[in-house]
Order: structure tokens, then sequence, then C-alpha cells
């Protein structure tokens, strides 16, 4: 049993990615998405997450815990791969190398983003509707959040395909290729809510 | 006609620890030429491009059918079978280099042990041996045997792992080749009663979790063997395997 705890970390590496994270950041950008009807609305979202009972346990079950060890799981992943796209240019490969890239930007947008919203709430920041809108009044910021928020959402979609494979759901050519569509659709429909939420808040 | 050349830029290796370099050839062109054809051109008449005397070149090969697997090395940038390499097919100067995944023995031969270590590992083999005659096997339905046989031509050949981006220094992946046995050996009725023992190996170190589905293997394979599909499947079994062996025993 010893022997397969690689494995077991790849398969929980590649479940956690779903559920949890994945599911979070649906949750995350749809409710985001409330920004498009107004500051009244994404403040009364706000409010409603924040009313959520054992807020703080949830946030460490379902997000932070699984987040860490999908990070720093998922580095170790990407750093021992030797990317080979130059003499091997097939759509899969290059699908391979920005799985591993788009982790690495999400990470550290993550990162940055946690920093300027979680932690300033856990040290008194009020957060509500205005303090994102004064994030985003810098246009470097919009800039980096637009490419933080297509970062993730490509890991996402790929990372569901990749899924797919990893738990034996999709096994021939042409069920993998059907999900290539599918995930595709994930990445434009989840990019563009995504998307659309931070322009909410460009006033 | 006559005087038509073919352009080759090798990389050689002297020893398995020296500094490898590259040294340019013109070798007389005939028509079908193979790459093999134009090495053993060199091997004839060892001279150089510059005209000096040279070593000749050192190339593994056997079947020159593409059935061994022995000749495989990196030309134009892809890793192939050098006996099916056409000349004619291929753009000049020709490059042709060793297999980076394999430590170099000398100039385009390389040492493949890491692949049969791989497939001792994961028991690719039927266990018959016994201390009396057990009699004949159950049969195989022709449906499975179809399709088992298009995975059983695997020649070891390590094109596979050349082009896998998981393949490297930094990783103990045994490669695609493997799993893929797995499969094979794992779908016969007389190696299906030791399956578990594949399994397990295939869950150890090195095994199919280090798999990052570029999908290179099997854009790759000279044999057009279904690694990705191989994979995908074993995935499912160790999956279950994985699951059974935590909660029943
Ligand atoms: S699976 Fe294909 S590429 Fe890999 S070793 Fe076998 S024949 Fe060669
Ligand atoms: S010599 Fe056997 S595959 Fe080329």
């Amino acid at each position: 049993m010893a022997n397969s705890q690689e494995f077991v970390s790849r398969r929980i590496h590649s479940l956690l990615g779903l559920v949890p994270i994945g599911l979070f950041l649906l949750v995350h950008l749809v409710a985001n998405y409330s920004a498009t009807r107004g500051a009244e609305a994404f403040n009364s979202t706000v409010t409603f997450m924040e009313s959520l009972p054992i807020l703080i346990v949830l946030e460490f079950v379902f997000i932070y815990i699984p987040l860490l060890f999908h990070a720093i799981y998922g580095i170790y992943i990407a750093f021992q791969a030797k990317s080979n796209v130059g003499n091997f240019g097939y759509l899969r490969n290059h699908l391979f190398l920005w799985q591993r890239i788009s982790g690495i930007i999400t990470l550290i947008f993550v990162a940055w983003h946690v920093w300027q919203t979680r932690i300033q709430i856990a040290m008194g920041t009020e957060f509500n509707y205005d303090l994102m809108a004064s994030i985003l009044s810098n246009p470097a910021m919009v800039v980096f959040y637009v490419i933080g928020v297509l970062a993730a959402v490509f890991h996402f979609s790929n990372g569901i395909w990749s899924f797919l494979v990893h738990w034996g759901i999709t096994v021939g050519p042409r069920s993998q290729r059907l999900a290539s569509y599918f995930t595709l659709v994930i990445f434009v429909v989840v990019s563009f809510i995504g998307i659309r939420a931070i322009t909410a808040f460009i006033q | 006609m006559a005087d038509k050349l073919v352009h080759l830029i090798i990389t050689r290796q002297d020893t398995p620890d020296s500094t490898p370099y590259k040294e340019e050839f013109k070798v007389p062109y005939r028509p079908n030429m193979n790459v093999i054809s134009a090495l053993m051109e060199i091997q004839r008449n060892p001279v150089n491009a510059q005209g000096q005397k040279t070593k000749p070149v050192i190339w593994e090969s056997n079947c020159l059918e593409e059935v061994c697997g022995a000749c495989s090395m990196v030309i134009n940038g892809k890793p192939r079978q050098a006996c099916s390499a056409l000349v004619d097919k291929l753009e000049q100067p020709i490059r042709i280099e060793p297999m980076s995944t394999f430590p170099v023995q000398r100039d385009l031969s390389v040492d493949r042990s890491r692949m049969f270590d791989a497939l001792k590992r994961v028991k690719a083999w039927i266990p018959i041996d016994g201390t009396y005659d057990l009699g004949p096997g159950p049969r195989m339905p022709e449906v499975d045997r179809q399709w088992a046989y298009e995975l059983s031509k695997c020649m070891t050949c390590g094109v596979c792992l050349e082009a896998c981006p998981n393949v490297n220094e930094k990783s103990p992946f045994i490669g695609p080749f493997a799993i893929s046995q797995v499969r094979l050996f794992n779908q016969h009725p007389t190696g299906a009663m030791n399956k578990h023992e594949r399994l397990e190996a295939l869950m150890g170190e090195g095994g199919i979790a280090e798999c990052g589905n570029s999908q290179n293997c099997v854009q790759a394979c000279p044999k057009g063997i279904p690694l990705t599909t191989s994979i995908a499947h074993m995935n499912k079994e160790t999956n279950k395997y994985a699951l059974k062996r935590f909660f029943f025993s």
C-alpha cells in the first residue's frame, strides 16, 4: 500500500481540482456576476454569503486546505514536465503545457487576490462593491484580474478534460474529442461570466 | 544523377560519458534509399563532408522492416525508425540524433534497458510454468483478440518515451508502452489470473499516475498503438482496484 502514495496523491489532486475547488470557482464567479445588476445586488449577495453558518470552517474545509494541497502538489507536477511543443506541436501537447502555465498564473493571481480581499476583511476592512470598484479603478489591476480569471477558467475547463481521462470516464478517442468540445464551451461561457463580472466594477 | 548526394548532419558521441558533437556527411544518392542505407555508405567509406577520414558511425538495427524497434533515432526532430525513414521523403540536410531519453552508448546507439526493466516491473508476460502440465488455457473471444493483437505490435522501440514530456530525468515514469502492455496481458484469459499484480505495479512509483495527458505518444507510435485509450482504460482499472482494495481488504 505504501508504494502507491504517489498514485493516491495524484488522484486526490485531480478530484480536489473539480470538487470542491472547481465548484467554488463557479459559485464565486456566478456570485460576482450579480454585480452586473448594480452595487445593491452585489452587496446583498455579499451579505448572504457572510451570513452562512460556520463560514470560517466552510472556508477552511472547502477552500483553503484543498486549494493549498492542489497548488503545492501542482507546482511539483508542473516542474516535473519537460515541455517539447517545438518538436511535437499537437493540440493536446500545447494544452498540456498551458495547463501548467495557467496553473502557475492562477496561483499567483489567487494569492494576490486573497491578500487584497479576504485578508483585508480579516484585518477589519468592510467588504462591499466599493472595495472592488476601487481595486479595479486601476487599469493595470483590470488587466491582471482579466488574465487571472482567464487562467483560472482555462485551468478549470482543461482540468475537467483531464479529470475525465484520469478517472477512466472518457476512454476512447471519440469520447475524448467530445469532451474537448464540451470543455471548450465551458471555457467560453465561464470566461464570459467572469469577465463580465469584472467589467461591472469599472465605473 | 550519378553525382547526386545525400547531406547528413549526425550528432555523434564517442563514449557514454564524452561530449556529443556534430559531424556532416555527403553520401552518394541511390533511388529508394533509407537512413540505414545512408549510414551504411558512411560505414563503407568513413569520410566526412570536409573530406577527412573519420570513425564510422555506429547504430543499431535488425529487422529492417520496422518490427524490431532497434533502429529508433531522432530524424529531423522526430523520433522514428531509421529503416522506414526514406531519404526521398526527408528534408535535407537530414539531421540525425540519438534519442535523448536514453543513455547513449556510442553515436546513435542507445541503451533501452529502462524499457525492459519497466516490462519486468509490470510483469508483462503470462505465467504458465508449473510442476505439471496445466492443459490448455481458456480461449480468448475473437472480438478481444482483434484489438489485443494491435497492442501486441509494440516493439519496445522507445519512440513513445522520447515523445513524452513526462519521461525525463526528473521523473520516474515508466512510459506509455508499459501501461498498454498491462492492458494487453490483463485482457488475456490466462494473463488475467495475475491481473492484480500488474495493477499494483502500475499504481507504484513511476506508474500510471505520472501520465499528464499530452497525448504525444499516440501521435508518435510507429505501430499506431492506441496508447491513450490503453492509458485511460488502465486509469479506470487501477481506480476500481484501488477503491476495492481500500474498502474491502
Ligand atoms: S508503444 Fe509504440 S512507440 Fe511505444 S515502444 Fe511500443 S511501438 Fe514504440
Ligand atoms: S531495424 Fe528493426 S525496426 Fe528498424
